[in-house]
């Protein structure tokens, strides 16, 4: 294995595999951060502290063998090309501070991709476990396993009173930020998600765009997380999530009904005029790409476009982002060169649906 | 100047970069820099980020505290001794410096705490294992004492004694691992 293998195996296998309630929610995933006693946060650490946590976490950890997960692949950021860093991003693999700003940063990798550690990002540790659709639980139980196997071997700061000690006082006590990626297209057409959104964040739960903090919900996906990580359990943080997640699901699956029923014809309008733009533009911003892919993805769900598969619009929705697309070509593309190759990109994948469907040579 | 990405147009932004030391200097034309810069930057990198709520949040809550205190308190600057960092630097940042920080301030982040966590301070979920270990008994310890209080209450005096054994076996594995 190598980083060849992230890079080039695209797909990761929460975009993959259909996971539950796979119609709303793209994935779940649980991180949580660690930090050791004794030695700086990487926000102030020295050279010195920076590479001696890089030199714990390669002695015990990389090249491991992992039970049910397999080896662990150790990768320093700072010996990658900003395109690597990019793809790995873009993969949610690592974070933008890390690939950006850390002098230090390294990560391990689970071969499927399920488990990645970032090392010396805002904390020395975050280990986060990420699944396809509605899984909160699988993805603690396994978030929870990879935190006791490092323990065996590192001193943790972690203090009687305010539990786990992080570098930001937002994430002190359990240090676990749970999340949940959903797609909710009725609910913003219908415009039901603006009354939604301010309740969600009154029950202690934040509303995000798909790169967390600070981001724009892209073609309808928003990221629902606990706010909260002092004074509740892990495992009620995650009970509180889910019942949130399950009202959403029903409340977007009812307005999906809705739709459908009072206004059907617009609604194949709108999905096949995407469906549309996607088969047939020669140029195409990621913008008009993510609402064009929303669309024919809620057409699939809906049963109104029959011959796509739900799972390559989850691929096109990693692999028309400019890493991606950069890391495809081999080289830095300008900003129009990019639209066309993603338009470029976005046409082939469908025609090849196609011709699945039509029993054709899909060579 | 000529732009050095493209070598045709002038260049008109000039970019100085320090990295470990090392100075870099870049000489870009208006397109070339445009076009470096959306290469180079990550999705949601530019945003507000919640350090810089926060940082609000604390100097807020500094300036709140410091008109309540004695010019005497104003004047000693409060300073982790382990990194170094001062609370001041603290609320520039919003980040602590190593977990010693959280002793040395406590006082002063107790309250940001209870408004960032919904009114908590005090942690009820995981215990690592191994450091955790003392800690790990001794709330199990005081569930069972509760236990014992309601068989004795209810006058189950067998279950009572069961649970009255386990708890001194408790405190013998405890008293063990003090004297290690």
């Amino acid at each position: 294995m190598s980083l060849e293998h992230f890079l080039n195996h695209t797909v990761n296998s929460w975009m993959n595999e259909e996971g539950p309630y796979s119609d709303i929610v793209l994935s779940s995933r649980i991180r949580l951060a660690r930090n050791l006693n004794n030695i700086q946060f990487p926000t102030v650490a020295t050279n010195e502290e920076g590479q001696q946590i890089i030199g714990l976490m390669m002695e015990h950890f990389a090249e491991k063998e992992v039970e049910k997960v397999g080896k662990l692949e150790f990768l320093n950021i700072s010996e990658l090309k900003s395109l690597e860093k990019w793809v790995l991003v873009e993969k949610h693999l690592i974070s933008p501070q890390l690939a950006e700003e850390s002098n230090y940063g390294a990560c391990l990798l689970s071969p499927n991709e399920e488990v990645s550690i970032m090392i010396n990002e805002e904390d020395h540790i975050r280990i986060q476990c990420l699944f396809p659709g509605l899984q909160l639980n699988e993805a603690l139980e396994l978030a929870q396993q990879f935190d006791d196997w490092m323990e065996e071997k590192l001193d943790f700061a972690f203090d009687e009173k305010l539990g786990f000690l992080t570098s930001c006082p937002t994430n002190v006590g359990t240090g676990m930020r749970a999340s949940v990626m959903m797609h909710l297209p009725a609910l913003v057409i219908t415009q039901q998600i603006n009354r939604m959104l301010p309740a969600i964040n009154q029950l202690g739960l934040v509303v995000r765009g798909t790169y967390g903090e600070g981001s724009e919900a892209q073609g309808n996906i928003f990221q629902i997380s606990n706010q909260i990580t002092l004074g509740k359990s892990e495992e009620d943080i995650v009970d509180d999530l889910l019942s949130v997640v399950h009202q959403l699901i029903t409340q977007e699956r009812t307005a999906r009904e809705a739709l459908l029923k009072t206004s059907h014809i617009q609604l194949e309008d709108r999905v096949f005029r995407s469906y549309g733009i996607l088969a047939n533009s020669r140029i195409i911003e990621s913008k008009e790409a993510a609402i064009c892919l929303s669309d024919v993805r809620l057409g699939i769900d809906l049963g109104l476009i029959k011959n796509v598969s739900r799972t390559i619009l989850n691929e096109l929705m990693i692999l028309t982002q400019p890493g991606f697309l950069q890391q495809y070509a081999g080289g830095p593309l300008r900003p129009n060169e990019r639209d066309i190759r993603r338009a470029t990109f976005i046409r082939e994948r469908l025609k090849l649906e196609e011709l699945k469907d039509n029993g054709g040579d899909v060579k | 100047m000529i732009c050095q990405e493209c070598g045709q147009r002038p260049a008109t932004m000039h970019f100085t970069k320090i990295i470990n030391g090392d100075k870099t200097e870049s000489h870009l034309c208006d397109q070339c820099s445009q076009e470096k810069g959306e290469m180079f930057m990550f999705p949601g990198n530019s945003a507000f980020s919640i350090n810089d709520l926060l940082s609000g949040l604390l100097n807020n809550n500094q300036q709140m505290s410091q008109s309540k205190e004695s010019a005497v308190q104003n004047n000693k600057v409060l300073q982790c001794d382990r990194c170094k960092l001062t609370y001041e630097q603290f609320t520039k940042i919003g980040r602590f410096g190593c977990s010693n920080c959280y002793k040395t301030f406590q006082p002063n982040i107790l309250p940001i705490l209870k408004r960032l966590h919904a009114g908590n301070t005090s942690h009820t979920g995981k215990i690592p294992k191994r450091i955790g270990g003392g800690l790990h008994i001794r709330k199990e310890i005081e569930e069972l004492k509760t236990q014992l209080q309601s068989f004795i209450a209810t006058e189950e005096f067998e279950k009572a004694a069961e649970v009255r054994d386990r708890i001194r076996n408790l405190e013998k594995v405890l008293n063990e691992q003090g004297d290690r």
